[in-house]
């Protein structure tokens, strides 16, 4: 069975459409890329998912259940979400943003167990160092280094991403796309990807949905959906797609007047 | 599901065993500093009941304090020390800490440093209520009570209208804050067109009463603020958790399990009841809930179980150490203590701005 589901999603947002009817199933351990020009509902359909928003239409279930009838908390130990950017006004030692994420498991007072899975999940995204450091004054990669680390803590089964890579240099953007890939397939976590950089897309998903106006215009494996033609409808683009050394690469020619 | 590192980051037993020493050492300072306040309170507190035309010492202060648990005041000192001095000082600390509690939380649900209990418009509408008391004797009830019932009820007035805003639009945190600053124009001009028409007398009662001064304290009003202070102050700490979390955004703190919306108008509605019980018997005693948060969050972090006792009891020390200077530095003029928060508060502000190290400060 898949893993979740997302059945005939419809969002409005003062009554304009931003999603239509929108299906996508997921499977366990299956890193889903969600692309699409600006403003074709990749970052809404992810809040669906996660019930920061809700859909007027369709529902979504997660194993089954349909996430409406969930408990917060409960959709929390669940499914974690990395937003685009995150506004910290007062300050925050690093140690204690990747600890918030333990907040859907711990009760008043935090155990000896989350400070072990926090210093855990430090390690694994190389920002021990940055421990006690304030989250307002580290550079912007390690500050997205430092909110999958909160979303990791969280421990959960499905791992919402928008725009992980928007504001890394290409170091940090392989470094970072390199440890989402590897805790995908080494803890059978599922990874759902809003992504525009397409190149990345189709180096890191097992498959694509393309989105366009708020439906689904393609999806499949990343071969099959980022063909010249589709990219053009889509985004107004004149590309050629490259084969090299068994990867696809996107090369953008111009683009397209209407 | 198991959380292990990956094969690549072996366990470096030693940095984490530092990582986790710095982590424990960052919650001890933030301990030492909530007990060094309460021993700042209580040195204060020592001075201050030696103030008077009645010649008391500090210790001598401590001798009659202690005693008075256990037995009624008999002598003229132990008499001037627990029905004169005290209620001054118990008020000035209940104050101080719900003031800096109620700042702390605004602060936080808002996500605004210039969130306060003056800024949502909270002590301009008590200040309302109180004047309508004083210059016309009209209010919800008659009698002895009159303006403090009046300056609680009007100050819960700009809380429902936020209220209210949100069940029609979606607020955000900005729009609440514009909201109070609004209502706090508003109230603030109803005053004073009220005063402008008013006789002298009561003109200077109720700009008295606008300040805030602590000089009509009696043990009578310190019970109902206790309970106001220590009812409120429990719900606050419960959901220290989640303010903590909605520090980081709405989505994430939403993506964490809270709802966001119901736990900010809850908080709202709690630190607004704590702030009408304490402004409706002391006044309007400003800056005390602005400034105490943030000298806390730079001193001990930004983490709210912690900052809702520093900053609680550093308030208190605050408000008490300003009635001090209030009482002393024009003696025998005993100024209001709103005008010296404000006098003391503003530069210290100030100065903590200027030798800033972090971003944020």
């Amino acid at each position: 069975m898949a893993k979740l589901k997302v059945k005939n999603v419809t969002f409005n947002y003062a009554s304009v459409p931003i999603l239509k009817d929108v299906c996508i199933e997921l499977d366990k351990s299956e890193m889903l890329g969600v692309v699409g020009p600006n403003g074709a509902g990749k970052s809404t359909l992810l809040r669906c998912i996660d019930r920061i928003l809700s859909p007027q239409e369709g529902c979504i279930l997660l194993d089954g259940e349909d996430i409406k009838n969930m408990h917060l908390m409960e959709l929390a130990k669940k499914v974690g979400y990395i937003p685009q950017s995150a506004t910290q006004v007062f300050p925050a030692t690093v140690f204690d943003t990747v600890l918030m994420g333990r907040r859907p498991h711990v009760g008043w007072r935090s155990s000896e167990e989350d400070l072990e899975k926090v210093l855990d999940t430090l390690q694994m995204m190389h920002i021990e160092d940055l421990a006690m450091r304030d989250i307002n004054e580290v550079s912007g990669g390690q500050q997205q280094k430092i909110f999958i680390a909160c979303a990791l803590a969280q421990e959960p089964e499905i791992l919402l991403l928008d725009e992980p890579t928007s504001n890394l240099d290409i170091k940090h953007q392989l470094e970072v796309m390199d440890i989402i890939k590897n805790i995908v397939v080494e803890r059978g976590i599922s990874a759902i990807m809003a992504i525009h950089d397409l190149n990345l897309a189709a180096r890191y998903t097992d498959r694509i949905i393309m989105m366009n106006g708020g439906h689904i215009y393609a999806a499949g494996e990343p071969s099959a959906v980022l063909t010249p033609e589709n990219i053009n409808h889509a985004y107004g683009v004149e590309v050629e797609v490259i084969n090299h050394n068994g990867r696809l690469y996107v090369l953008p020619i111009r683009p397209v007047r209407c | 599901m198991k959380m292990t590192s990956s094969t690549e980051t072996i366990p470096e037993t030693g940095k984490r065993a530092k990582i986790k020493a710095q982590y424990k050492k960052f919650i001890g300072r933030k301990i030492t500093f909530i007990l060094f306040c309460v021993l700042l309170i209580f040195a204060i507190a020592g001075v201050a009941a030696t103030l008077g035309s009645f010649p008391i010492t500090v210790a001598e202060v401590y001798t009659i304090i202690w005693d008075g648990l256990f037995q009624t005041p008999e002598t003229t000192k132990e008499v001037v020390v627990w029905n004169l001095r005290l209620p001054r000082i118990i008020m000035a600390i209940l104050a101080g800490a719900g003031l800096a509690i109620a700042g702390t939380m605004m602060q936080g649900i808002l996500r605004n440093p210039l969130a306060s209990p003056f800024t949502l418009g909270i002590a301009s509408s008590a200040g309302f209520g109180a004047v309508i008391a004083i210059t016309l004797g009209a209010g919800f009830i008659t009698g002895e009570y009159l303006i403090v019932v009046n300056a609680f009820l009007f100050s819960l007035i700009p809380t429902f209208v936020i209220i209210g805003l949100t069940r029609y639009k979606r607020a955000t945190p900005e729009t609440m804050i514009l909201a109070g600053i609004a209502m706090m124009y508003i109230f603030s001009a109803l005053t004073h067109l009220i005063n402008y028409f008013a006789e002298a007398e009561a003109v200077k009662e109720a700009y008295f009463w606008m300040v805030g001064s602590l000089g009509r304290a009696s043990w009578d009003e310190l019970l109902p603020v206790t309970i106001v202070l220590v009812v409120c102050t429990i719900p606050l700490m419960w959901k220290s958790w989640d303010v903590n979390v909605m520090g980081a955004g709405d989505e994430r703190a939403k993506s964490l399990g809270v709802n966001v919306e119901r736990t900010r108008i809850l908080i709202l509605i709690i630190s607004s009841l704590l702030t009408a019980g304490i402004v409706c018997f002391t006044g309007t005693i400003g800056f005390v809930g602005l400034v105490a948060p943030h000298i806390c969050r730079i001193i001990i972090g930004g983490d709210v179980r912690f900052l809702i006792p520093a900053s609680g009891l550093f308030g208190a020390a605050f408000l008490l150490a300003c009635d001090l200077i209030a009482r002393t530095i024009m003696a025998p003029v005993i100024l209001m203590v709103g005008i010296v928060t404000s006098l003391v508060g503003g530069p210290f502000l100030f100065f903590l701005l200027l030798r800033r190290r972090k971003e944020y400060w």
